[in-house]
């Protein structure tokens, strides 16, 4: 399966995506933003970092780059195009996903694990996944999801809501929600659910020794969909 | 010709911001605070003598760029 990550000024955690999907076995290509056209590809990933600095609004200012055309083409087209946390941020502002990432509730940055619930598995991302609970890591001061009323009832309706920060156990509260995002939102889909945005990090949770391995599952998961 | 903009939060999104400099404000003892919401203010410096056609482009601006309409307003002032 041929991957390609997207690099933005202010990006950092594309090399890191670079080594999770090349151990799985992803044949991975690095692309500048300033690049008019994508290898071919059947996953596109826009990595986390901070793009242009967050200056605007996060996100705002890479979802205007030049290689965002080609990757709003392949996204129509039904490609897996994949952002995490900031690439979740530019997705929101290219209009690929609905809603956006506001600041936390209570203005701190959260760098923590935390379990987030599976809500869909008729993708290509979850579809077969072993476990509803994972265990991942979130990095980031814009996490907490909004959108309209009508956005999160067509969201609803049409089992676009991804993952949802919880416990352990799978519960889903206020007091397992980190950042104050409505309805506990960590991720979303397109209506096609072929564009996947997530504010948890699944590249940071891919070795048994120094994280935990439910990153693995996720990446491996994509791969054996594919085939 | 200098065109100003003002993007704010629309009424009912939460601003946290806002919320943390309305109570250090009312801990200063200006207790008479009620609310604060914070905005941004652009000055934009656009090449255009004809005032109308200058906000008509801020405007597309505005909606393209400056402001994300999922939860702010802007004015053209």
């Amino acid at each position: 399966m041929r991957s390609s990550v997207i690099i933005f000024p202010g990006s950092n955690c594309d090399r890191d995506m670079d080594v999770a999907l090349k151990k799985f076995g992803f044949k991975n290509q690095m692309v500048w933003h300033n690049d008019q056209s994508i290898p071919k590809s059947d996953l596109i990933v826009l990595p986390g970092g901070f793009s242009y600095g967050d200056y605007l609004r996060c996100g705002s200012i890479a979802s205007k780059s030049k290689i965002i055309k080609s990757v709003i083409d392949f996204a129509n087209s039904g490609g897996l195009v994949l952002g995490i946390c900031n690439g979740f941020q530019i997705l929101t502002e290219t209009g690929l996903l609905n809603g956006i990432l506001q600041q936390n509730k209570f203005l701190n940055f959260i760098c923590s694990n935390v379990y987030v619930k599976v809500k869909d598995k008729q993708n290509k991302y979850f579809k077969d996944l072993k476990k509803d609970v994972l265990e991942l890591h979130i990095a980031h001061n814009e996490g907490n999801y909004f959108c309209s009323d009508d956005e999160l009832k067509s969201l609803e309706d049409n089992n676009q809501i991804a993952v949802t920060y919880c416990g352990i156990d799978g519960t889903e509260n206020e007091t397992t929600n980190p950042n104050g995002a409505i309805k506990n939102i960590a991720g979303i889909f397109n209506k096609n659910k072929n564009v996947l945005g997530m504010m948890p990090h699944p590249e940071r949770m891919i070795d048994k020794y120094l994280s935990g391995e439910d990153g693995s599952l996720f990446f491996k998961n994509i791969l054996d969909n594919f085939k | 010709m200098k065109i100003k903009v003002i993007v704010t939060l629309k009424n009912g999104v939460l601003d946290p911001q806002g919320k943390a400099i309305q109570q250090t404000l009312n801990g200063m003892n200006f207790g008479n605070v009620e609310d604060v919401r914070q905005g941004k203010y652009f000055e934009i410096e656009v090449k255009e003598k004809d005032e109308k056609k200058a906000k008509s482009s801020v405007d597309d601006m505005c909606k393209k760029l400056l402001a994300n309409l999922v939860i702010e307003d802007y004015k053209i002032v």
